[in-house]
């Protein structure tokens, strides 16, 4: 495993790092407050939950509110693919509650909630126990608060909706969650691998942050691989390190690929062709009309059927719609029908055309991206899996789930 | 001078009702489940008295006539 600066020190597997041993290895932050809002502005760093949205002006725009704020870190990783979070979450707590108690300091919050996926039991312990070794002063102001296993609960809104109501969907901005989040006030919402990132930046500065990076990328950046790679799972690299020199880092492909979906479920398919030599880095990826999500890079071995495994993340993406906008609940579920009928009794001309259709007519229309992302990947489908939609057999009850 | 403005619609509060593409077929067309599609773009000046009367007439209240925000 690759593991630079947020996995460096003893191997993750080994378990959790203690406190004392995260002090003496690291020493204490060196920056809070402004100083440290101008080196995250100045570092570039974005954040890494799935946006990439740009954290030092998140940052200030808190701090510029009057009163008090309040702090979710967040560590719901619903991402069916993703395990980075709860890699980090399970092997450098303290990293990521150096960085929420700075976020505390900086923007006078006096509540850090810290928001862990109920399913990931192991994070959840990790975060826990590291949360009792804190000081006083800080254990007197945070909570751990449980996600729902849900692909909606880790979208900012519904961590701020959950806090505030007990129930893990989306609602409508603005308001966004910055501007008036839990008790109406003004809320951080922090993916862990950001807030971890925040916390050494705090210790070395920005410059130091900008040294790491290949082709004009900054920072180090956690992907997990998936799929046809000879050992999936995460690596912390360089960012714009491209996706053909990440995947040899795992070991290479099991068998010859035929497309990558980067991004996961919020992401796009591409043609491997095309995939080889894409760097990793949010800024990059978008240049190319490509969204780096939470970092996750899936091989598709040519093994497997394109049109099949779209159907069936389609499926599960219209399952987790939180049914509150027509379009998203009537629509993805409509092109997971089609989409399904596609790849269980063959290509035909109707569902193709309502496909294309509905594909085009969903985007933009719910309180959430959930609608957005999953009409971004199906017709990153209809276009790399072109082909196979156009001649699709009947053949989804022979291929493996 | 007056304001541009353009219709934004509350996707969690809408139901559906469709009277908002009753009322303002110029703009709001209803998709195949009956949910609105605005068309982009700020409301045009001779319509901007309909487009007040679908905000008004929607059962749930989930249209608004917002100012188009300046860009930045």
């Amino acid at each position: 495993m690759s593991r630079l600066r947020l996995l460096a020190g003893t191997d993750p597997s080994a378990g959790s790092e203690s406190h004392a041993d995260h002090s003496r290895r690291l020493g204490a932050p060196a920056i809070a407050g402004r100083p440290l809002i101008e080196a995250l502005i100045r570092s570039g760093l974005a954040g890494r939950g799935g946006a990439s949205f740009p954290v030092g002006y998140k940052w200030r725009s808190i701090a510029g509110a009057k009163g008090p704020a309040v702090v979710i870190v967040n560590g719901a990783e619903g991402e069916p693919q993703s395990r980075k979070d709860r890699l980090l979450m399970t092997a450098r707590p303290h990293l990521i509650l150096d960085g929420a108690f700075l976020a505390a300091r900086t923007l006078r919050a006096r509540q850090v909630v810290v928001y862990v996926g109920q399913a990931h039991q192991a994070a959840w312990n990790a975060m826990a126990r590291a949360l009792a070794e804190r000081p006083e002063a800080e254990r007197r102001i945070a909570r751990m608060v449980g996600a729902p296993h849900r692909y909606v609960a880790g979208e900012s809104s519904a961590a701020v909706h959950l806090v505030n109501e007990g129930i893990a969907t989306p609602t409508t901005t603005p308001p966004h969650p910055r501007e008036r989040g839990v008790g109406a006030v003004p809320t951080l919402v922090q993916n862990v691998e950001t807030l971890a990132h925040i916390a050494l930046i705090a210790r070395y500065g920005d410059e130091w942050y900008r040294s790491a990076g290949r082709r004009g990328a900054a920072g180090t950046i956690l992907i997990t691989l998936a799929g046809g790679v000879a050992h999936p799972g995460v690596l912390e690299i360089e960012a714009g390190t491209t996706i053909g020199e990440a995947v040899a880092m795992a070991g290479g492909v099991t068998e010859p690929a035929t497309a990558l979906l980067v991004g996961g479920y919020f992401g796009a398919w591409i043609p491997v062709a095309t995939g080889w030599e894409l760097p990793l880095d949010a800024a990059a990826l978008r240049s190319q009309g490509l969204n780096l999500g939470c970092g996750i890079v899936g091989v598709l071995p040519a093994s497997r059927c394109g049109v099949c495994d779209t159907a069936r993340i389609m499926r599960y993406l219209a399952q987790e719609s939180s049914a509150q906008c027509g379009p998203c609940f009537f629509g993805l579920r409509a092109l997971s029908d089609a989409c399904s009928r596609v790849a269980e009794r063959g290509t035909n001309r109707d569902d193709m055309a309502r496909l294309k259709r509905w594909s085009v007519e969903v985007q933009g229309r719910g309180a959430c991206k959930h609608p957005d992302g999953a009409v971004i990947l199906l017709r990153s489908a209809l276009s790399t899996f072109a082909d196979g939609f156009a001649s699709h057999p009947a053949h989804w009850r022979q291929q493996p789930a | 001078m007056k304001v541009a403005t353009q219709l934004v619609i509350d996707r969690i509060k809408c139901d559906g009702h469709g009277l908002c593409a009753e009322l303002l077929p110029e703009l709001i067309r209803l998709d195949d489940w009956g949910y609105p599609i605005v068309a982009p773009g700020a409301v045009p000046q001779h319509l901007s008295a309909h487009a007040q009367r679908a905000v008004e007439t929607c059962p749930v209240l989930a249209i608004a006539l917002r100012r188009t925000a300046p860009s930045r």
